[in-house]
């Protein structure tokens, strides 16, 4: 199955596996038997949640499993949020190309909004300072022949929130609702 | 602050870059990891708290694919500097909110909003400009170009 069919399916997910999706979106527990522990919270084996973590992997639900690092505290600085407007039969071949480089973490084709919004491929590209990203960024317009492409780099000033993400938000209304009350005494 | 790789000890450069994928679906990670580097579980547990707790890493399991187990979308809006910490503030709030930066151009405000439907992804984003009293874009993905391999941190010898 290709990425872009993959992509496509949003899986139905029983609800032991939204129990397990939770109890691992955050990381596993740091401790020698990360499993039990998960299990024990579960009810259920540890065997039994090697194998549903093993199967979410095969069938695509699971991208990369293993250690997640923070790019900011490794030197990484800089990121730039570098967006294309690219021809729509040529998204799928340039992204491609600007994917594989390997400062380079994203390649997502998203909708145009016109007219407030013409680029419909994002990547983001990671650097030690802003010059080095300038820099990468015409490299890759160099090696994927972009000259002719309106690109701009959108540069991260500041980092409010950064989180794995949450798939397993409950009782929405509930939490909607208290969330109004904080939020106002905020505001 | 710790700022670049080559402030790790050595055992932790291994750990940031050696099991960002593939890592080992036994019962004892950990020991796997410290097996393959030739150290004691208890080093490799201790030094992975160390480095979360100072940031490097973020957690150690599952990336899920976008949108295949729920659904998401990026969501920007350009907002005058005045209210910008404050409506920022208020975006982070959300529990959907998973990524948000200021990004230096019109649209200064760049956010990842993810539910576990596309209903529930809906109402978030109308709570959000309701709280915010601004526009709100929402971009989301139609498709994936990248292979994600984790990222490859090059130490000073390398760069």
């Amino acid at each position: 199955m290709s990425t872009a069919e993959l992509n496509k399916q949003v899986m139905q997910i029983s609800a032991e596996d939204r129990a397990l999706i939770k109890a691992v979106e955050h990381g596993l527990p740091v401790v020698s038997r990360p499993y039990t522990e998960i299990a024990k919270n579960l009810g259920t084996t540890e065997r039994d949640v090697i194998s549903r973590i093993q199967q979410l992997i095969d069938n695509g639900a699971i991208k990369r499993y293993g250690v997640v690092v923070r790019h900011k505290e490794l030197g990484y600085t800089a990121n730039g949020m570098v967006v294309w407007d690219i021809p729509d039969d040529r998204v799928e071949e340039l992204g491609m190309c600007i994917g594989k480089y390997d400062c380079v973490t994203l390649s997502y084709r998203r909708p145009r909004r016109l007219p407030d919004w013409s680029y419909n491929l994002f990547t983001m590209v990671h650097g030690s300072d802003r010059d080095e990203v300038t820099q990468k960024v015409a490299e890759i317009v160099k090696k994927c022949g972009l000259q002719d492409i309106k690109h701009t780099i959108l540069f991260s000033t500041r980092r409010f929130k950064q989180r794995g993400a949450s798939y397993t938000q409950k009782d929405m209304t509930a939490s909607v609702s208290k969330k109004n009350t904080t939020l106002r005494l905020v505001k | 602050m710790t700022n670049s790789i080559n402030d790790y000890t050595p055992l932790e450069q291994h750990l940031l870059n050696d099991f960002q994928r593939d890592m080992s679906l036994s019962a004892t990670p950990y020991a796997d990891m410290a097996e393959q580097l030739g150290v004691s579980e208890e080093e490799v547990l201790q030094s992975i708290k160390s480095l979360q707790d100072r940031g490097a890493i973020s957690r150690v399991g599952p990336v899920f694919r976008p949108n295949r187990i729920g659904v998401s979308t990026l969501a920007a809006m350009a907002i005058a500097e005045k209210d910008l910490e404050c409506i920022a503030r208020i975006v982070s709030a959300f529990p959907e909110v998973n990524h948000n930066y200021q990004r230096d151009h019109e649209y200064n405000l760049w956010f990842v909003v993810t539910a576990s439907s596309e209903e529930h992804l809906d109402i978030v984003l109308h709570e959000i400009e309701q709280h915010a009293e601004y526009p709100l874009m929402s971009l989301p993905m139609l498709e994936d170009y990248f292979i994600d391999l984790g990222f490859k941190l090059k130490t000073s010898a390398e760069k």
